[in-house]
Protein backbone atom coordinates (compact mmCIF):
# COMPACT_ATOMS: atom_id res chain seq x y z
CA UNK A 1 0.00 0.00 0.00
CA UNK A 2 1.52 3.91 -0.65
CA UNK A 3 -0.01 6.05 1.10
CA UNK A 4 1.03 9.75 1.04
CA UNK A 5 0.90 12.16 3.83
CA UNK A 6 0.79 15.97 3.33
CA UNK A 7 1.98 18.22 6.15
CA UNK A 8 2.14 21.78 7.16
CA UNK A 9 4.89 23.32 9.88
CA UNK A 10 3.03 25.40 11.99
CA UNK A 11 4.40 27.66 15.04
CA UNK A 12 4.39 25.67 18.05
CA UNK A 13 0.76 26.31 19.50
CA UNK A 14 2.16 26.70 22.92
CA UNK A 15 4.03 30.09 21.97
CA UNK A 16 2.27 33.13 23.37
CA UNK A 17 0.44 34.93 20.23
CA UNK A 18 2.02 38.78 19.51
CA UNK A 19 0.63 40.71 17.22
CA UNK A 20 3.18 43.26 14.79
CA UNK A 21 1.87 45.82 12.03
CA UNK A 22 -1.55 43.60 12.56
CA UNK A 23 -0.30 40.30 11.96
CA UNK A 24 0.76 37.67 13.71
CA UNK A 25 4.53 37.95 14.54
CA UNK A 26 6.12 35.16 13.78
CA UNK A 27 9.70 36.62 14.57
CA UNK A 28 11.88 34.10 16.43
CA UNK A 29 8.90 31.28 16.39
CA UNK A 30 9.77 27.98 16.78
CA UNK A 31 8.47 25.47 14.53
CA UNK A 32 6.56 21.99 14.80
CA UNK A 33 4.95 19.67 12.31
CA UNK A 34 1.55 20.43 12.59
CA UNK A 35 0.31 18.14 15.38
CA UNK A 36 -2.84 16.30 13.87
CA UNK A 37 -0.44 15.62 10.58
CA UNK A 38 2.29 14.27 12.81
CA UNK A 39 -0.64 11.76 13.84
CA UNK A 40 -1.48 11.17 9.80
CA UNK A 41 2.49 9.94 10.26
CA UNK A 42 2.18 7.59 12.89
CA UNK A 43 -1.66 6.10 10.96
CA UNK A 44 -0.19 5.61 8.04
CA UNK A 45 3.10 3.75 9.76
CA UNK A 46 0.33 1.69 12.24
CA UNK A 47 -1.97 0.32 8.64
CA UNK A 48 1.63 -0.83 6.96
CA UNK A 49 3.75 -1.98 10.02
CA UNK A 50 3.27 -5.19 12.64
CA UNK A 51 3.02 -3.21 15.42
CA UNK A 52 4.55 -5.94 17.65
CA UNK A 53 8.02 -6.82 15.46
CA UNK A 54 8.73 -2.99 13.70
CA UNK A 55 8.67 -5.04 10.49
CA UNK A 56 7.22 -3.15 7.91
CA UNK A 57 4.38 -4.98 5.18
CA UNK A 58 5.82 -6.05 1.51
CA UNK A 59 6.06 -3.19 -1.04
CA UNK A 60 4.17 -0.74 1.49
CA UNK A 61 5.22 3.11 0.89
CA UNK A 62 4.69 6.21 2.64
CA UNK A 63 5.75 9.62 0.92
CA UNK A 64 5.18 13.00 2.84
CA UNK A 65 4.82 16.03 0.89
CA UNK A 66 4.55 19.63 2.40
CA UNK A 67 4.39 23.24 0.83
CA UNK A 68 6.32 25.97 2.32
CA UNK A 69 9.51 27.56 2.72
CA UNK A 70 13.31 26.04 2.76
CA UNK A 71 12.45 26.13 6.26
CA UNK A 72 9.81 23.51 6.44
CA UNK A 73 12.55 20.58 4.72
CA UNK A 74 13.60 20.21 8.83
CA UNK A 75 9.85 19.16 9.66
CA UNK A 76 10.32 16.90 6.08
CA UNK A 77 13.40 15.74 8.20
CA UNK A 78 11.23 15.00 11.18
CA UNK A 79 8.27 12.81 9.58
CA UNK A 80 11.31 11.08 7.70
CA UNK A 81 12.86 9.98 11.12
CA UNK A 82 9.47 8.95 12.25
CA UNK A 83 9.16 6.27 9.42
CA UNK A 84 8.13 7.88 6.12
CA UNK A 85 10.27 7.00 3.06
CA UNK A 86 10.73 9.75 0.92
CA UNK A 87 9.53 13.58 0.66
CA UNK A 88 8.43 16.17 -1.53
CA UNK A 89 9.06 19.61 -0.70
CA UNK A 90 6.96 22.57 -3.04
CA UNK A 91 9.03 25.23 -1.95
CA UNK A 92 7.17 28.89 -1.98
CA UNK A 93 6.29 31.67 0.73
CA UNK A 94 3.53 30.93 3.10
CA UNK A 95 2.12 34.33 1.39
CA UNK A 96 2.25 32.39 -1.81
CA UNK A 97 -0.52 29.37 -0.78
CA UNK A 98 -3.79 29.09 0.26
CA UNK A 99 -6.08 25.83 1.33
CA UNK A 100 -7.35 26.05 -2.77
CA UNK A 101 -3.30 26.16 -3.97
CA UNK A 102 -2.43 23.68 -1.50
CA UNK A 103 -5.19 21.30 -3.02
CA UNK A 104 -4.03 22.08 -6.63
CA UNK A 105 -0.74 21.28 -5.70
CA UNK A 106 -1.55 17.91 -3.97
CA UNK A 107 -3.71 17.06 -6.81
CA UNK A 108 -1.19 17.11 -9.34
CA UNK A 109 1.53 15.05 -6.87
CA UNK A 110 -1.29 12.19 -6.51
CA UNK A 111 -1.92 12.26 -10.18
CA UNK A 112 2.02 11.55 -10.57
CA UNK A 113 2.18 9.42 -7.64
CA UNK A 114 -0.96 7.40 -7.64
CA UNK A 115 -1.05 6.47 -4.06
CA UNK A 116 -4.17 3.82 -2.79
CA UNK A 117 -5.09 6.60 0.19
CA UNK A 118 -4.14 10.27 1.39
CA UNK A 119 -4.30 10.27 5.15
CA UNK A 120 -3.31 13.67 6.64
CA UNK A 121 -4.48 16.16 9.83
CA UNK A 122 -8.53 17.19 10.09
CA UNK A 123 -6.87 21.00 10.46
CA UNK A 124 -3.88 22.43 11.15
CA UNK A 125 -3.41 24.30 14.51
CA UNK A 126 -2.42 27.61 13.53
CA UNK A 127 -5.32 28.47 10.47
CA UNK A 128 -7.52 26.16 12.08
CA UNK A 129 -8.98 25.87 9.19
CA UNK A 130 -10.38 22.18 8.41
CA UNK A 131 -10.68 22.36 4.49
CA UNK A 132 -7.77 20.75 2.37
CA UNK A 133 -8.59 17.10 3.04
CA UNK A 134 -12.17 17.63 1.73
CA UNK A 135 -11.65 20.11 -0.82
CA UNK A 136 -8.60 17.16 -2.08
CA UNK A 137 -11.08 14.36 -2.21
CA UNK A 138 -13.56 16.81 -4.01
CA UNK A 139 -10.70 17.58 -6.81
CA UNK A 140 -10.13 14.31 -6.98
CA UNK A 141 -13.52 12.70 -7.16
CA UNK A 142 -12.18 10.19 -4.05
CA UNK A 143 -14.46 9.64 -1.04
CA UNK A 144 -13.19 11.16 1.92
CA UNK A 145 -13.50 9.90 5.97
CA UNK A 146 -12.96 13.08 7.81
CA UNK A 147 -11.97 13.47 12.05
CA UNK A 148 -11.21 9.44 12.13
CA UNK A 149 -10.66 8.28 15.44
CA UNK A 150 -10.40 4.60 14.60
CA UNK A 151 -9.69 2.79 11.15
CA UNK A 152 -9.68 -0.61 10.07
CA UNK A 153 -8.83 -1.88 6.65
CA UNK A 154 -10.74 -4.91 5.11
CA UNK A 155 -9.18 -8.45 5.33
CA UNK A 156 -9.07 -7.74 1.39
CA UNK A 157 -6.69 -4.39 1.84
CA UNK A 158 -9.55 -2.70 -0.84
CA UNK A 159 -11.50 -0.75 1.85
CA UNK A 160 -11.15 0.93 5.06
CA UNK A 161 -13.90 1.17 7.61
CA UNK A 162 -13.29 4.75 9.74
CA UNK A 163 -14.87 5.42 13.45
CA UNK A 164 -15.63 9.41 12.96
CA UNK A 165 -16.07 11.54 16.37
CA UNK A 166 -19.64 13.24 14.83
CA UNK A 167 -21.94 15.49 16.69
CA UNK A 168 -23.76 13.09 19.40
CA UNK A 169 -21.63 10.08 18.56
CA UNK A 170 -19.56 7.67 16.43
CA UNK A 171 -20.23 7.48 12.68
CA UNK A 172 -18.79 4.69 11.12
CA UNK A 173 -18.61 4.76 7.49
CA UNK A 174 -16.57 2.78 4.73
CA UNK A 175 -14.70 4.20 1.89
CA UNK A 176 -12.89 2.29 -0.84
CA UNK A 177 -9.16 2.77 -1.25
CA UNK A 178 -8.34 5.81 -3.28
CA UNK A 179 -9.71 7.79 -1.06
CA UNK A 180 -8.99 10.66 1.51
CA UNK A 181 -8.73 10.24 5.29
CA UNK A 182 -8.62 13.42 7.85
CA UNK A 183 -7.35 12.14 10.91
CA UNK A 184 -8.76 13.18 14.83
CA UNK A 185 -6.99 13.24 18.18
CA UNK A 186 -8.16 9.70 19.08
CA UNK A 187 -6.61 8.26 16.21
CA UNK A 188 -3.21 7.55 18.05
CA UNK A 189 -5.51 5.50 21.03
CA UNK A 190 -3.80 2.13 22.01
CA UNK A 191 -5.83 0.21 19.57
CA UNK A 192 -7.36 2.82 16.82
CA UNK A 193 -5.68 1.53 13.69
CA UNK A 194 -6.45 -1.94 12.62
CA UNK A 195 -4.70 -3.35 9.90
CA UNK A 196 -4.72 -7.49 10.22
CA UNK A 197 -1.23 -7.90 10.41
CA UNK A 198 -0.69 -6.37 13.79
CA UNK A 199 -1.67 -9.16 16.41
CA UNK A 200 -5.00 -7.46 17.79
CA UNK A 201 -3.44 -8.39 21.35
CA UNK A 202 -0.89 -5.37 21.00
CA UNK A 203 -1.17 -1.81 22.46
CA UNK A 204 0.26 0.70 20.77
CA UNK A 205 1.23 3.45 23.85
CA UNK A 206 -1.83 5.10 23.12
CA UNK A 207 0.00 8.48 24.02
CA UNK A 208 -0.11 10.38 20.38
CA UNK A 209 3.13 9.79 17.67
CA UNK A 210 5.84 7.82 18.07
CA UNK A 211 9.24 9.99 18.25
CA UNK A 212 11.81 9.64 16.12
CA UNK A 213 14.79 7.51 17.28
CA UNK A 214 18.70 7.78 17.02
CA UNK A 215 18.40 5.37 14.37
CA UNK A 216 15.53 6.87 12.52
CA UNK A 217 17.31 10.14 13.08
CA UNK A 218 20.59 8.84 11.22
CA UNK A 219 18.31 7.22 8.44
CA UNK A 220 16.42 10.15 7.85
CA UNK A 221 19.24 11.82 6.34
CA UNK A 222 20.20 9.57 3.59
CA UNK A 223 16.01 9.24 2.50
CA UNK A 224 15.04 11.21 -0.72
CA UNK A 225 13.80 14.76 -0.16
CA UNK A 226 12.34 16.06 -3.78
CA UNK A 227 12.36 19.99 -3.91
CA UNK A 228 9.76 21.61 -6.38
CA UNK A 229 7.93 24.67 -7.24
CA UNK A 230 4.66 25.85 -7.32
CA UNK A 231 4.63 26.25 -11.15
CA UNK A 232 6.00 22.36 -11.35
CA UNK A 233 2.34 21.78 -10.81
CA UNK A 234 0.31 24.41 -12.73
CA UNK A 235 -0.02 26.46 -9.80
CA UNK A 236 -0.11 30.45 -9.04
CA UNK A 237 1.29 31.92 -6.23
CA UNK A 238 -2.09 33.89 -5.92
CA UNK A 239 -4.34 33.28 -2.85
CA UNK A 240 -7.94 34.00 -3.17
CA UNK A 241 -8.07 34.48 0.26
CA UNK A 242 -6.19 37.42 2.27
CA UNK A 243 -5.80 38.07 5.80
CA UNK A 244 -7.08 41.75 5.99
CA UNK A 245 -5.50 42.10 10.15
CA UNK A 246 -5.20 39.80 13.17
CA UNK A 247 -6.07 41.09 16.58
CA UNK A 248 -5.85 39.28 20.07
CA UNK A 249 -9.18 38.87 21.58
CA UNK A 250 -9.80 41.13 24.61
CA UNK A 251 -8.94 39.57 28.02
CA UNK A 252 -11.87 38.66 30.27
CA UNK A 253 -12.24 40.59 33.33
CA UNK A 254 -10.53 39.77 36.13
CA UNK A 255 -12.84 36.96 38.29
CA UNK A 256 -13.36 36.75 42.01
CA UNK A 257 -12.24 34.09 44.06
CA UNK A 258 -15.93 33.52 46.52
CA UNK A 259 -15.36 31.98 50.07
CA UNK A 260 -17.77 29.18 50.30
CA UNK A 261 -20.31 26.96 47.96
CA UNK A 262 -23.70 29.55 49.60
CA UNK A 263 -21.46 33.11 48.68
CA UNK A 264 -20.84 31.34 45.23
CA UNK A 265 -24.55 30.36 44.79
CA UNK A 266 -26.05 33.83 45.93
CA UNK A 267 -23.73 35.62 43.30
CA UNK A 268 -24.97 33.38 40.75
CA UNK A 269 -28.63 34.54 41.65
CA UNK A 270 -28.36 38.01 42.42
CA UNK A 271 -25.24 38.83 40.61
CA UNK A 272 -24.70 37.21 37.29
CA UNK A 273 -28.51 36.18 37.34
CA UNK A 274 -27.92 33.03 35.93
CA UNK A 275 -29.59 31.04 38.57
CA UNK B 1 -26.41 40.69 -6.10
CA UNK B 2 -26.62 37.20 -5.45
CA UNK B 3 -28.59 35.04 -3.21
CA UNK B 4 -27.26 33.00 -0.06
CA UNK B 5 -28.05 29.16 0.12
CA UNK B 6 -27.86 28.01 3.36
CA UNK B 7 -27.86 24.39 4.12
CA UNK B 8 -30.20 23.46 7.20
CA UNK B 9 -29.75 20.32 9.23
CA UNK B 10 -33.70 18.95 9.91
CA UNK B 11 -34.40 15.91 12.50
CA UNK B 12 -37.87 14.57 11.41
CA UNK B 13 -40.26 18.08 10.67
CA UNK B 14 -38.37 19.97 12.44
CA UNK B 15 -34.96 22.00 12.17
CA UNK B 16 -31.79 21.73 13.96
CA UNK B 17 -30.65 24.30 16.39
CA UNK B 18 -28.17 24.78 14.56
CA UNK B 19 -30.42 25.43 11.27
CA UNK B 20 -31.86 28.57 13.05
CA UNK B 21 -28.18 30.08 13.71
CA UNK B 22 -27.26 29.39 9.81
CA UNK B 23 -30.40 31.13 8.78
CA UNK B 24 -29.43 34.33 11.62
CA UNK B 25 -25.63 33.99 9.72
CA UNK B 26 -27.66 33.80 6.32
CA UNK B 27 -30.06 37.06 6.46
CA UNK B 28 -26.92 39.16 7.73
CA UNK B 29 -25.37 37.58 4.39
CA UNK B 30 -27.96 38.23 2.30
CA UNK B 31 -28.79 42.06 3.44
CA UNK B 32 -24.86 42.67 2.15
CA UNK B 33 -25.09 40.49 -1.18
CA UNK B 34 -28.27 42.01 -2.01
CA UNK B 35 -29.82 39.28 -2.74
CA UNK B 36 -32.22 36.43 -0.41
CA UNK B 37 -31.95 33.83 1.43
CA UNK B 38 -32.36 30.54 0.37
CA UNK B 39 -32.77 27.58 2.93
CA UNK B 40 -31.64 24.04 1.63
CA UNK B 41 -32.68 20.78 3.01
CA UNK B 42 -31.49 17.25 1.44
CA UNK B 43 -32.05 14.31 2.41
CA UNK B 44 -34.94 10.95 2.06
CA UNK B 45 -37.64 12.54 4.01
CA UNK B 46 -36.28 16.18 4.13
CA UNK B 47 -39.77 17.27 2.42
CA UNK B 48 -41.42 16.85 5.51
CA UNK B 49 -39.19 19.41 7.81
CA UNK B 50 -39.89 22.18 4.54
CA UNK B 51 -42.69 23.76 5.72
CA UNK B 52 -41.28 24.28 9.08
CA UNK B 53 -38.12 26.19 7.09
CA UNK B 54 -40.61 28.43 5.20
CA UNK B 55 -41.21 29.91 8.44
CA UNK B 56 -37.51 31.29 8.41
CA UNK B 57 -36.73 31.44 4.87
CA UNK B 58 -38.46 33.26 2.19
CA UNK B 59 -37.90 30.57 -0.44
CA UNK B 60 -37.05 26.66 0.42
CA UNK B 61 -35.73 24.13 -1.79
CA UNK B 62 -35.95 20.38 -0.79
CA UNK B 63 -34.27 17.50 -2.43
CA UNK B 64 -36.18 14.36 -0.98
CA UNK B 65 -34.27 11.20 -2.39
CA UNK B 66 -34.84 7.89 -1.33
CA UNK B 67 -31.43 7.35 -2.14
CA UNK B 68 -30.24 9.71 0.67
CA UNK B 69 -31.19 7.94 3.16
CA UNK B 70 -27.92 8.96 5.00
CA UNK B 71 -25.51 11.62 4.97
CA UNK B 72 -22.37 11.46 3.16
CA UNK B 73 -20.79 14.17 1.76
CA UNK B 74 -19.93 12.16 -1.34
CA UNK B 75 -23.53 12.42 -2.22
CA UNK B 76 -24.54 15.82 -0.48
CA UNK B 77 -21.91 17.98 -1.83
CA UNK B 78 -23.08 17.92 -5.88
CA UNK B 79 -26.21 18.43 -4.71
CA UNK B 80 -25.65 21.69 -2.95
CA UNK B 81 -23.53 22.70 -5.76
CA UNK B 82 -26.03 22.34 -7.92
CA UNK B 83 -28.72 24.23 -6.23
CA UNK B 84 -26.23 27.09 -5.35
CA UNK B 85 -26.22 27.32 -9.57
CA UNK B 86 -29.79 27.04 -10.26
CA UNK B 87 -30.11 29.44 -7.05
CA UNK B 88 -27.93 32.22 -8.03
CA UNK B 89 -26.14 31.56 -4.86
CA UNK B 90 -22.79 33.93 -4.36
CA UNK B 91 -22.62 33.21 -1.10
CA UNK B 92 -23.10 29.09 0.74
CA UNK B 93 -23.40 28.72 4.60
CA UNK B 94 -23.47 25.76 6.51
CA UNK B 95 -23.26 25.72 10.06
CA UNK B 96 -19.88 24.66 11.72
CA UNK B 97 -21.20 21.39 12.73
CA UNK B 98 -19.60 17.56 12.11
CA UNK B 99 -21.63 17.80 9.27
CA UNK B 100 -21.01 21.35 7.95
CA UNK B 101 -17.02 20.89 8.87
CA UNK B 102 -17.52 17.74 6.33
CA UNK B 103 -19.64 18.79 3.72
CA UNK B 104 -19.15 22.79 3.43
CA UNK B 105 -15.40 21.98 1.93
CA UNK B 106 -16.12 19.91 -0.59
CA UNK B 107 -18.88 21.92 -1.91
CA UNK B 108 -16.61 24.63 -1.75
CA UNK B 109 -13.63 22.55 -4.74
CA UNK B 110 -16.88 21.84 -6.48
CA UNK B 111 -17.66 25.49 -7.07
CA UNK B 112 -13.66 26.84 -7.12
CA UNK B 113 -15.34 28.74 -4.04
CA UNK B 114 -12.57 30.44 -1.63
CA UNK B 115 -14.17 29.09 1.93
CA UNK B 116 -13.98 30.86 5.81
CA UNK B 117 -14.41 28.48 8.38
CA UNK B 118 -15.95 28.64 12.05
CA UNK B 119 -17.17 32.67 11.37
CA UNK B 120 -17.36 34.08 14.21
CA UNK B 121 -18.62 37.49 12.02
CA UNK B 122 -19.89 38.69 9.18
CA UNK B 123 -17.54 42.47 8.13
CA UNK B 124 -19.13 42.63 5.00
CA UNK B 125 -20.48 40.42 1.90
CA UNK B 126 -16.46 38.46 1.87
CA UNK B 127 -15.25 39.65 4.71
CA UNK B 128 -15.26 37.86 7.57
CA UNK B 129 -13.75 37.78 11.34
CA UNK B 130 -12.54 33.81 12.39
CA UNK B 131 -10.74 32.84 15.31
CA UNK B 132 -7.03 30.97 14.50
CA UNK B 133 -4.94 29.54 17.08
CA UNK B 134 -7.44 27.60 19.18
CA UNK B 135 -8.83 30.86 19.89
CA UNK B 136 -6.15 33.26 20.44
CA UNK B 137 -6.68 35.46 18.52
CA UNK B 138 -9.22 36.63 15.38
CA UNK B 139 -8.55 37.08 11.96
CA UNK B 140 -10.22 39.02 9.24
CA UNK B 141 -9.80 37.13 5.68
CA UNK B 142 -11.32 38.51 2.78
CA UNK B 143 -12.45 35.91 0.67
CA UNK B 144 -12.21 37.27 -3.75
CA UNK B 145 -13.68 34.26 -5.20
CA UNK B 146 -16.80 34.85 -7.15
CA UNK B 147 -18.68 32.31 -5.28
CA UNK B 148 -18.29 31.95 -1.41
CA UNK B 149 -18.19 29.36 1.37
CA UNK B 150 -19.04 29.65 4.74
CA UNK B 151 -19.16 27.74 8.33
CA UNK B 152 -20.70 29.96 10.41
CA UNK B 153 -20.21 29.03 14.38
CA UNK B 154 -23.35 28.39 15.78
CA UNK B 155 -22.65 30.09 19.14
CA UNK B 156 -21.83 33.45 17.14
CA UNK B 157 -25.24 33.81 16.11
CA UNK B 158 -28.53 33.73 18.25
CA UNK B 159 -31.43 31.54 16.08
CA UNK B 160 -33.09 33.57 13.80
CA UNK B 161 -36.51 34.52 14.87
CA UNK B 162 -39.70 33.86 11.81
CA UNK B 163 -40.95 35.70 9.39
CA UNK B 164 -44.05 38.04 9.53
CA UNK B 165 -45.16 35.60 6.55
CA UNK B 166 -43.97 32.05 5.44
CA UNK B 167 -41.90 31.16 2.51
CA UNK B 168 -42.22 29.40 -0.04
CA UNK B 169 -41.39 25.34 -0.81
CA UNK B 170 -39.96 24.15 -4.37
CA UNK B 171 -38.01 20.34 -4.70
CA UNK B 172 -35.72 20.03 -6.93
CA UNK B 173 -34.08 16.53 -8.06
CA UNK B 174 -31.34 14.69 -6.18
CA UNK B 175 -30.06 14.01 -9.93
CA UNK B 176 -27.64 11.19 -10.20
CA UNK B 177 -26.51 10.08 -6.66
CA UNK B 178 -23.56 8.66 -6.46
CA UNK B 179 -21.67 8.05 -3.79
CA UNK B 180 -18.49 7.21 -5.05
CA UNK B 181 -17.90 3.69 -3.21
CA UNK B 182 -18.68 5.31 0.37
CA UNK B 183 -21.20 3.21 2.52
CA UNK B 184 -22.27 4.44 6.02
CA UNK B 185 -22.36 1.27 8.08
CA UNK B 186 -23.93 2.87 11.16
CA UNK B 187 -23.69 5.54 14.28
CA UNK B 188 -22.96 4.38 18.14
CA UNK B 189 -25.21 7.05 19.47
CA UNK B 190 -24.52 9.07 22.29
CA UNK B 191 -28.65 8.85 24.02
CA UNK B 192 -29.10 11.64 26.44
CA UNK B 193 -32.03 13.38 27.65
CA UNK B 194 -29.93 16.65 28.21
CA UNK B 195 -29.53 19.39 26.27
CA UNK B 196 -27.51 19.22 22.84
CA UNK B 197 -24.01 20.77 23.84
CA UNK B 198 -23.61 23.26 21.11
CA UNK B 199 -26.63 25.30 22.36
CA UNK B 200 -27.37 24.02 25.97
CA UNK B 201 -27.84 27.48 28.46
CA UNK B 202 -25.60 25.18 31.10
CA UNK B 203 -22.85 23.63 30.60
CA UNK B 204 -21.33 21.17 33.52
CA UNK B 205 -17.62 19.78 32.67
CA UNK B 206 -15.39 17.63 34.41
CA UNK B 207 -11.81 17.12 33.73
CA UNK B 208 -8.32 14.97 34.94
CA UNK B 209 -9.37 15.91 38.53
CA UNK B 210 -12.58 13.81 38.37
CA UNK B 211 -10.10 10.93 38.51
CA UNK B 212 -12.71 8.76 36.73
CA UNK B 213 -16.01 7.84 34.42
CA UNK B 214 -18.02 6.68 38.19
CA UNK B 215 -17.12 10.03 39.99
CA UNK B 216 -19.07 12.13 37.11
CA UNK B 217 -21.88 11.05 38.75
CA UNK B 218 -22.62 13.97 40.75
CA UNK B 219 -21.89 16.32 38.07
CA UNK B 220 -24.68 14.48 36.12
CA UNK B 221 -26.67 15.30 39.23
CA UNK B 222 -25.69 18.79 39.22
CA UNK B 223 -26.41 19.17 35.40
CA UNK B 224 -29.38 17.60 35.65
CA UNK B 225 -30.94 20.29 38.28
CA UNK B 226 -29.90 23.14 36.43
CA UNK B 227 -31.33 21.51 33.02
CA UNK B 228 -27.91 21.52 31.68
CA UNK B 229 -25.80 19.73 29.26
CA UNK B 230 -22.56 17.88 30.60
CA UNK B 231 -18.87 18.45 28.69
CA UNK B 232 -15.24 17.69 29.63
CA UNK B 233 -11.77 18.35 29.20
CA UNK B 234 -9.86 16.68 26.58
CA UNK B 235 -8.07 14.72 29.71
CA UNK B 236 -11.10 13.11 30.76
CA UNK B 237 -12.12 12.15 27.55
CA UNK B 238 -8.87 11.20 26.35
CA UNK B 239 -8.45 8.78 29.52
CA UNK B 240 -11.86 7.14 28.53
CA UNK B 241 -13.83 8.69 31.67
CA UNK B 242 -16.43 9.79 29.58
CA UNK B 243 -17.59 9.72 25.72
CA UNK B 244 -15.70 11.84 23.38
CA UNK B 245 -18.47 13.86 22.53
CA UNK B 246 -18.54 15.52 25.68
CA UNK B 247 -15.24 16.99 24.69
CA UNK B 248 -15.51 20.91 24.86
CA UNK B 249 -12.45 22.98 23.15
CA UNK B 250 -10.09 23.92 20.24
CA UNK B 251 -10.86 20.10 18.40
CA UNK B 252 -13.78 19.31 20.34
CA UNK B 253 -17.37 21.48 20.60
CA UNK B 254 -16.98 25.30 20.53
CA UNK B 255 -19.83 26.26 23.54
CA UNK B 256 -21.35 29.48 24.71
CA UNK B 257 -23.76 29.27 27.31
CA UNK B 258 -25.20 31.49 29.75
CA UNK B 259 -23.39 29.94 32.63
CA UNK B 260 -20.37 27.64 32.50
CA UNK B 261 -19.29 25.29 34.85
CA UNK B 262 -15.30 24.07 35.13
CA UNK B 263 -15.09 21.35 37.12
CA UNK B 264 -11.41 19.78 38.19
CA UNK B 265 -10.17 21.06 34.65
CA UNK B 266 -6.63 22.77 34.85
CA UNK B 267 -7.75 25.23 31.97
CA UNK B 268 -5.55 24.22 29.08
CA UNK B 269 -5.26 26.58 26.21
CA UNK B 270 -7.00 23.76 24.06
CA UNK B 271 -9.73 23.45 26.56
CA UNK B 272 -10.57 27.43 27.10
CA UNK B 273 -10.81 27.61 23.59
CA UNK B 274 -13.63 26.07 23.26
CA UNK B 275 -15.88 28.17 26.44
CA UNK B 276 -14.24 31.74 27.22
CA UNK B 277 -17.04 32.68 25.25
CA UNK B 278 -19.47 31.76 27.84
CA UNK B 279 -21.03 34.78 29.65
CA UNK B 280 -20.59 33.35 33.35
CA UNK B 281 -17.72 30.84 34.04
CA UNK B 282 -17.69 29.15 37.50
CA UNK B 283 -14.23 27.23 38.26
CA UNK B 284 -14.16 24.84 41.12
CA UNK B 285 -10.74 23.21 41.66
CA UNK B 286 -8.15 22.72 44.45
CA UNK B 287 -5.34 24.37 43.33
CA UNK B 288 -5.67 28.13 43.57
CA UNK B 289 -2.67 28.89 41.01
CA UNK B 290 -4.45 26.64 37.87
CA UNK B 291 -5.06 28.53 34.71
CA UNK B 292 -8.71 28.17 34.74
CA UNK B 293 -9.33 30.93 37.82
CA UNK B 294 -8.02 33.07 35.15
CA UNK B 295 -10.82 33.17 32.74
CA UNK B 296 -13.56 32.47 35.61
CA UNK B 297 -15.74 35.22 37.06
CA UNK B 298 -15.99 33.14 40.12
CA UNK B 299 -13.91 30.49 41.87
CA UNK B 300 -13.98 28.27 43.96
CA UNK B 301 -10.79 26.86 45.72
CA UNK B 302 -12.07 23.56 47.40
CA UNK B 303 -11.93 19.77 46.47
CA UNK B 304 -14.87 19.23 44.35
CA UNK B 305 -15.69 15.67 46.68
CA UNK B 306 -16.60 18.35 48.75
CA UNK B 307 -17.44 21.60 46.39
CA UNK B 308 -20.12 19.87 44.34
CA UNK B 309 -22.78 17.40 46.45
CA UNK B 310 -22.41 21.42 48.64
CA UNK B 311 -23.50 23.30 45.19
CA UNK B 312 -26.17 20.99 44.38
CA UNK B 313 -27.60 20.85 47.77
CA UNK B 314 -27.57 24.84 47.72
CA UNK B 315 -29.23 24.97 44.39
CA UNK B 316 -32.27 22.80 45.51
CA UNK B 317 -32.36 25.63 48.98
CA UNK B 318 -32.59 28.54 46.10
CA UNK B 319 -35.07 26.10 43.96
CA UNK B 320 -37.15 25.36 46.90
CA UNK B 321 -37.90 29.82 48.08
CA UNK B 322 -38.62 29.99 44.46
Amino acid sequence: MKILVPVKRVPDPTQKAKIKDGHIDLTGASWIVNTFDEYAIETALRLVENGADNTRTAGAEIVVVSLGPDEAAKELRTCLAMGADRAIHVVCSDAEIDALVVVKVLQSIIAAEKPDVVIMGKQAVDGDANQVGQMLAAKLGWPQATFAASIELSADKQALTVGREVDGGVEYKKVPLKSVVTVDLRIVGARAVVNGVTPASHNYSGEGARLPSLKGIMAAKKKPMAQQKLADHGAQPTPMIKELSVVLPPPRAAGQIVADIPTLVKKLADEAKVL
Amino acid sequence: MGNVLAFCEFSGQQLRSSALSNLAFARLAAQAHGGEVVALLIGAGAAAAGPEAAKYAPKVVVVDDGGLAHYLAETYAPIVAEVAKAQGATLIAATATSTGKDLAPRVAALLDAGMASDVAKLEGKDTFMRPILAGNAYSTVQVTTPIIVVTPRQSEFEAAAPLAAPGTVASAAAGAVNALGAEFVRLDAQKSDRPDLSDAKVVVSGGRGMKNGENFKVLEQLADLLGAAMGASRAATDAGMVPADWQVGQTGKIVAPNLYFAVAISGAIQHLAGMKGSKTIVAINKNKDEPIFQVADYGIVAEWEKAVPELIAEIKKLKATR
